[in-house]
């Protein structure tokens, strides 16, 4: 359990948030054209890192919007928080 | 076996305090090579190294593990064993496993304390109702034994549930399987290294996986805190893991690890003898020869490796269980803990080759790895010796993702997933 600062509320408690997963994954602008193999590496494939990754959340709970956020899943530790579509503050 | 466990040993030590009892396992260092590695110590990587001596006389293997051998997930689950599964390919596959834990205390000549004393799931809504008639239809039809019971029938086979009507998810009804149960999970680790490590398997602890070393489409060997051992066949089995032994040959997997809770409470006498599972409510609860209520609670939304998990998780389920059990209301807890799960899209597991030759993953086990535990070493240590899968595992391919072909039991098998 942690604190997250949304970028649009403030600091509230992880269980107003519902987790989005890996973000920056971009829906094909052609869907017509991808093999089943790219199929598979856009819906399915995941980087699943253990260390500093970047996600998508939502505020379910309160202002209902989405944002990104820099997290280490070894210890869940927050570095940032970004709004979507916006550049990741730290790489 | 070098000593037989039996009521004559355990005598014989007596008289000598217990102190001379040998030791169940060695603790080789690592050889400079093997016919083949399986990274992992738990359940099923030292089941998959006892069937690979056993049954495809491939000895001059070793199991590496990061902690201690049943350390990991192993020793952190809720102990249930089941295999009322929807569809015929998961139906199959548990049902193996079930049928060998049957078989398995004698097997392993270690008392793995497996009781079939049934595990029920609960339906407290008509889509429940339908689903869990549904799949007691589609569990016989695979000649796997299940019925339908309806609320009084509830109440009596497990008289202290809370059988009102008038709560806020009434029971309705539920499935009952009787030949499901549970088993002593330490001691099923412990088993299967004993019965591997007499075979010759060498089970190197503390030890971990710091890189695999591919030469273009194969693999040469593994990287670890012990030095370069040398190997042309990995099994990888590493649970929430692995991901990220994938990631050191650039592989993707579809998987998300995150924590999965679980809590006992204080010593009892014996009031549930049985298991019993709410899928809606989510709660499951069964209770220890120790006396321990043993709970499972849900996994956390999002991807993490802490091994600890969120309060409101276990909140929500000691909610739902203090109104599916009134009588539990003053329990304290003593101990609750998270494993990392590695879930797979689609719930169901991997059992596969990949397309790096000599590469083997077995993961994705989500929620619900322990049960199929001997299942899932046979069966990968069939693939792995015979570099195809079984039969029984051919499904759980991992092209299934690009082809499509899942085999979905999210929510369909009546598990708290």
């Amino acid at each position: 359990m942690f604190l997250i600062n949304c970028p649009y509320c403030g600091e509230r408690d992880q269980s107003e948030f519902s987790a989005g997963g890996e973000a920056h994954i971009v829906r094909p602008k052609q869907p017509t054209e991808l093999s089943d193999g790219q199929w598979a590496e856009f819906l399915f494939m995941r980087k699943n890192i253990k260390g500093v990754q970047l996600e998508r959340w939502n505020h379910a709970h309160g202002c209902r919007k989405w944002f990104n956020m820099v997290r280490d899943t070894s210890n869940d530790k927050i570095h940032a928080v970004y709004k979507m579509g916006e550049k990741p503050p730290i790489k | 076996m070098k000593n037989k466990y039996s009521i004559f040993s355990l005598i014989k030590n007596a008289f000598s305090y217990h102190e001379n009892w040998q030791r169940a396992w060695r603790d080789p260092e690592p050889k400079k090579e093997y016919d083949a590695v399986i990274i992992g110590g738990g359940g099923h990587g030292l089941a998959t190294a006892y069937y690979m001596a056993k049954k495809h006389n491939m000895k001059n293997i070793a199991v590496v593990e990061k902690g201690w051998i049943g350390g990991g997930n192993t020793g952190r689950n809720t102990t249930i064993i089941r295999s009322n599964y929807l569809w015929d390919a998961s139906a199959g596959l548990y049902d193996h496993a079930l049928k060998i834990w049957e078989e398995l205390s004698q097997e392993l000549n270690y008392n793995i304390m497996f009781s079939q004393r049934g595990v029920m799931n609960l339906a407290h809504n008509l889509q429940d109702v339908r689903d869990l008639k549904r799949r007691t239809h589609a569990n016989r039809l695979n000649g796997i034994d299940a019925v339908w019971l309806n609320t009084e029938e509830v109440g009596k086979f497990c008289p202290i549930i809370n059988t009102s009507q008038s709560i806020r998810y009434p029971v309705l009804g539920g499935t009952l399987q009787k030949r499901a149960g549970t088993a002593r999970h330490d001691a099923v680790a412990w088993g299967y290294a004993r019965g591997a490590d007499a075979m010759g398997v060498d089970i190197i602890q503390n030890c971990e996986v710091k890189g695999i070393k591919r030469n273009g489409d194969s693999v040469e060997g593994i990287e670890t805190t012990k030095g370069f051992i040398k190997t042309k066949k990995i099994g990888v089995v590493a649970a929430g893991h692995s991901s990220v032994l994938a990631s050191m040959v650039d592989l993707k997997l579809p998987l998300e690890s995150k924590p999965l809770q679980a809590l006992v409470s204080e010593p009892v006498k014996p009031i549930i003898d049985t298991v019993v599972m709410s899928n809606a409510v989510h709660a499951y609860v069964s209770q220890s020869d120790k006396g321990e209520l043993v709970i499972g609670a849900g996994t956390d939304s999002y991807v993490s490796y802490t091994q600890r998990g969120s309060h409101d998780v276990v909140e929500g389920t000691l909610k739902a269980i203090l109104e599916l059990y009134p009588i539990f209301s003053r329990m304290k807890m003593l101990r609750q803990w998270g494993g990392i799960v590695d879930i797979c899209p689609d719930a169901s597991p991997i059992i596969s080759k990949t397309h790096i030759k000599g590469l083997y993953f077995n993961c994705g086990w989500g929620t619900g790895g322990f049960k199929a535990t001997p299942g899932s070493g046979d069966l990968f240590a069939h693939t792995i010796a015979n570099d195809e899968p079984h039969k029984l595992n051919a499904d759980f391919n991992i092209n299934r993702f690009v082809s499509g072909d899942l085999v979905d039991e999210h929510g369909a098998a009546a598990v708290a997933h």
